[in-house]
């Protein structure tokens, strides 16, 4: 019993411990970069987490926007109300699923590589040798990163969320039948600026925020072995889409409030 | 990669970013640039709004002709107080049109329909409408029923 009491303390003793580490290493890189002359290397970031993000955003994109309107669609004609699947894709696409599936989609794309390269690098050493260096890692390897994610959540959620509608509008319009002008119009009644598409990117900031934190963390705190990167990079994800799934209840409540 | 390469890419992406934001901006909220050109508001009072929303349609004849602006109660008599932003190019109203609160279909959302009107004089912004007819609501109608019925 006792045992069990000393072991429970000093798991709570350890998680704390970790989530004191990623908060000073976060700060610390968090201020890092500001600096002329890192640019290249934020570029290169920005390059790598979110240009090659890309590819798998559009797609994904275009098949959630496909399907949720094939869905609303087949539901609402039993009702007659065929006209309010533009209003209900765009809602559910710029309140909800843009952000959340865009940082799942990040977590599993580009978290998982941030978290690989970074603890590579620690179990190569590479890091230690650029402290003796006198370069400091946190500047050199992970503001980038961070800055780097800061900047591409919002960008790839906007884009998913165009493109979903327009594969949305692609099924309910071309092959389904449903009216162009009631499918856009219907939207832009519904959709409003601040509360929908400006709520939305808040929700995709705080999730890059999360995502990027975990992966920087997750890799720099990692055990040096090869068994010790697959466990960091397999955290990242877990961890990252546990947390954006948790987070995005908590900020809709906030945000949207009022729902009794 | 050529850094070249990348920077043009990272530039690309950017660029679709800002562009998307723009689709989303104009596109699905349908913010347009010139809105309150000429729009100019006139308002009504009512004694029961039930359910009517900010930027609900006000319609004449079945046709949008303006938006609903603002929905604030006047504690001093009991009504709710609609301000209605109307179209530029509408034109003017007669100082004697109705407002009524309509439905659309049975469960549909509220609306504001305009009961056109025959004076010469016309409404100017900032003008109150006179003759108004509030929503009906189907728990008063119900309620109503049932005490005629009971009082027979």
């Amino acid at each position: 019993m006792t045992r069990l009491l000393r072991n429970l303390g000093v798991l709570a003793l350890e998680r704390l411990a970790s989530l004191g580490r990623a908060s000073i290493i976060w700060a610390q890189s968090v201020w890092g970069l500001p600096r002329a002359g890192d640019l290249s290397l934020l570029i290169r970031q920005i390059y790598n987490i979110g240009v090659l993000s890309l590819i798998i955003i559009v797609l994904s994109g275009f098949s959630i926007g496909a399907v949720i309107a094939l869905q609303f669609y087949t539901q609402l004609s039993r009702f007659g109300a065929e006209d309010a699947v533009g209003l209900g894709l765009a809602l559910v696409l710029l309140r909800e699923l843009g952000p959340v599936v865009t940082a799942l989609l990040f977590a599993g794309r580009a978290g998982s590589a941030v978290t690989a390269e970074i603890s590579l690098m620690k179990s190569t050493e590479q890091l230690s040798s650029m402290e003796m260096m006198g370069v400091d890692p946190l500047h050199r390897i992970v503001a980038p990163r961070l800055w780097a994610g800061l900047i591409c959540m919002p960008i790839l959620a906007t884009i998913f969320n165009v493109v979903a509608i327009y594969g949305g509008m692609v099924v309910a319009v071309e092959w389904l039948g449903s009216d162009a002008g009631s499918f856009w119009s219907g939207m832009q009644d519904a959709v409003e600026l601040w509360e929908d598409v400006g709520k939305g990117m808040i929700k995709s900031v705080i999730f890059a925020l999360v995502v990027t934190w975990i992966a920087v963390f997750q890799g720099y705190d990692s055990e040096p072995t090869a068994e010790g990167i697959g466990l960091a990079t397999t955290r990242t994800v877990v961890l990252s889409s546990v947390v954006v799934l948790a987070l995005d209840f908590l900020l809709t409540l906030g945000m949207y409030g009022d729902f009794k | 990669m050529h850094m070249r390469t990348v920077e043009i890419s990272v530039g690309v992406f950017v660029l679709a970013g800002i562009l998307a934001l723009v689709v989303l901006v104009v596109r699905v909220s349908g913010v347009s640039l010139s809105r309150d050109e000429g729009n100019y508001l006139v308002y009504a009072q009512f004694d029961d709004v039930a359910g009517l929303r900010k930027r609900a349609k006000v319609s004449m004849a079945g046709v949008t002709v303006g938006r609903v602006a603002d929905i604030a109660v006047d504690t001093e008599y009991g009504l709710a107080v609609v301000a209605m932003e109307l179209n530029s190019g509408i034109g003017a109203l007669p100082i004697d049109t109705g407002a009524r609160i309509l439905t659309e279909g049975i469960l549909g959302a509220r609306y504001v329909g305009l009961i056109p009107g025959a004076d010469e004089e016309t409404l100017q912004a900032g003008d109150y409408i006179e003759d108004t007819q509030g929503a009906l609501v189907l728990e008063n109608l119900i309620g109503d029923l049932v005490t005629r019925l009971g009082a027979s």
